[in-house]
């Protein structure tokens, strides 16, 4: 636990932020790899990486939810490392997070790199640079769009998630209790003022954060592809 | 700067492409690599660069192998000693023209001799686009830059992928005078790849002419140009001589310069920034060469020269016939129909006179 039983609107933004950080880290590679490589295994990768965009969060959840528990192999191993269930805790719903939201960082990243194409890179070369130096100082820097795209969508898209944090993390407030399912917990029991409250926070978060990226790039949109 | 040897054995096969070339290019001053549109040319110095990978062969600069399928040898791009200009040129977009310098100057071994930050920005004249965006540079600048760049990474061999190609004839006319300065200048031995053999005969020593993915001659300019059995190949290379002459003298009021060929003087549309004195290559194609038992009076044609008769090479399947005359040490070459041939009874060792007409000294290849 970071904080001692953090609200339902830091834990949000504590969970979209470690989410994103995590996609950053996983889904630059991945998205570089599906744009360079030539394997037969890039549709069956691609297709696994869109899954998450068409499965309803049930779906995703219920598996999530068969792996993590301390039953499966993954879920026991992770209960031997740390001493905690994966199910129903923070770090489980970063996981079930960074799997949801996979498509959203890796599909702006690949298209951003595919726009940057080979020419650069081989320019690059040719000045003696090597391709991870190439990667960090033409190919990031000439998809510098993509990469704010992809992280406001995956921040965004964290936020916004329901189905699959019900599914994984259940409600636990200051573990579990994101906005959306306190939005939905105050709606079920009749309190509008508090979901009201929740709700248009959230609201005009989401309005100031489109905003701000909008204002910073003029004639380039925010969209998964 | 020593001649270094490149050493180049490979074969490729791409679906619309079979690339099979043997050969040692002895690299100092300018090579061009000539051919027509889809020889391989690219491709070739691509395979250089290390950009693309031979099915099987050897690359080798010197002592340095590049490339060597049996040994299992291959060098990545960025560690061969290959500048590459590109024919879009590929600045970084997000750096500036200055950025896109440094990015070549801090990653190449500053103590290589030759090649400072200062010569090569004076010398392309990039003082005053130091600070641009790359973006906001015209067709012309952004070659430069290109150029001061690949310099700027101080390779061992500049290669240059048709950087001519992209700009109009304006354009091309702002670059083609730094792409002759900058080989000799730094010393670097340079490839330099075109279609276009004006551009070759004012940038080139030698010439490799390529066509079909294979080597069709390779040697000094001068001689592969008045080569008869590369014509059918090389499409747009007109058979004819490079003759080296010598500016006498301007006479601007009918618009000409004069120049010396041997003693004798020729006539050509005025060239204002050749200076008296200047030594340049005349191209003469054989098929602007008329031939005369004696001086002729009463003609248009004004370049009228005394040269001797060498040798006549007669195509028996064509009606053409090429004369090659001598003048002292020059030669010159007529395109002349057999029957031509048969009437004035041309022989070798006969003394004639060449009719050259004057506009077939084109200004852009001086």
């Amino acid at each position: 636990m970071i904080l001692h039983e953090p609200g339902p609107l830091l834990l949000t933004l504590l969970l979209a932020a470690s989410t994103t950080v995590i996609l950053l880290v996983l889904g630059t590679p991945l998205a570089w790899w599906l744009t360079v490589t030539r394997s037969r295994l890039k549709p069956v990768v691609e297709a696994v990486t869109a899954l998450p965009l068409v499965l309803p969060p049930t779906v995703l959840g219920f598996y999530l939810l068969v792996v993590m528990s301390p039953a499966s192999p993954v879920g026991k191993l992770w209960v031997e490392a740390t001493g905690e269930a994966l199910t129903f805790s923070f770090s489980g719903l970063v996981a079930a997070s960074v799997v949801y939201s996979l498509p959203f960082m890796v599909q702006p990243l690949a298209s951003a790199f595919k726009t940057v194409g080979r020419a650069p890179m081989e320019a690059a070369a040719s000045l003696r640079a090597s391709p991870l130096n190439a990667f960090f100082t033409v190919a990031v820097p000439l998809s510098a769009q993509g990469f704010l795209t992809a992280v406001v969508l995956t921040f965004a898209h964290t936020v916004g998630e329901f189905g699959v944090v019900l599914m994984v993390g259940g409600n636990i407030p200051g573990r579990t209790k994101v906005v959306s399912i306190a939005v939905y917990e105050h709606v079920e029991t009749l309190r509008y003022a508090e979901a009201h409250a929740l709700s248009a926070g959230l609201a005009l978060f989401a309005f100031c954060v489109l905003s701000i990226v909008y204002s910073f790039n003029r004639g380039f949109s925010v969209h998964v592809r | 700067m020593s001649a270094d040897v490149l050493s180049l054995r490979m074969q490729l096969s791409y679906p619309r492409l079979a690339l099979d070339v043997r050969e040692e290019l002895s690299l100092s001053g300018v090579t061009a690599l000539f051919g027509p549109s889809g020889s391989g040319k690219s491709t070739l110095l691509r395979l250089i660069a290390g950009l693309e990978t031979p099915r099987a062969g050897r690359i080798a600069l010197g002592a340095a192998v590049w490339f060597d399928s049996r040994r299992g040898v291959n060098a990545p791009a960025h560690l061969r000693s290959v500048g590459f200009m590109f024919q879009d040129s590929r600045l970084f977009d997000h750096l500036s023209v200055r950025g896109n310098l440094e990015f070549a100057d801090k990653r190449s071994a500053r103590d290589a001799p030759g090649i400072a930050w200062q010569d090569v920005v004076a010398t392309l004249d990039l003082e005053d686009l130091l600070e641009r965006r790359s973006r906001s540079l015209s067709g012309g600048e952004r070659q430069r830059v290109a150029l001061a760049r690949s310099l700027l990474s101080r390779p061992r061999l500049l290669m240059l992928d048709e950087p001519l190609s992209a700009l109009d004839d304006k354009r091309k006319a702002e670059i083609l005078p730094y792409l002759q300065r900058v080989p000799r200048h730094f010393g670097i031995p340079t490839i330099f790849v075109s279609h276009a053999l004006d551009e070759i005969v004012q940038l080139a020593g030698s010439i490799l002419v390529l066509a079909e993915g294979r080597v069709q001659a390779y040697g000094p300019t001068a001689e592969i140009v008045e080569r008869l059995d590369l014509q059918p190949v090389t499409g747009r290379l007109e058979a004819g001589v490079l003759a080296p002459a010598r500016v006498s003298g301007h006479d601007p009021r009918l618009a000409l310069t004069h120049v010396d060929l041997d003693g004798q003087l020729l006539k050509m549309p005025i060239v204002r920034r050749l200076a008296v004195g200047e030594k340049i290559r005349l191209r003469i194609p054989a098929r602007d060469v008329a031939v005369a038992l004696s001086k002729p009076r009463g003609v248009s044609i004004r370049n009228v020269l005394a040269a001797t008769i060498e040798r006549i090479a007669v195509d028996d399947d064509s009606a053409f016939a090429e004369v090659f005359m001598t003048l002292r040490s020059a030669r010159i070459r007529a395109r002349l129909t057999r029957d031509a041939v048969e009437e004035l009874r041309l022989t070798a060792g006969m003394p004639v006179f060449a009719l050259i007409k004057s506009v077939s000294f084109d200004r852009r290849i001086v």
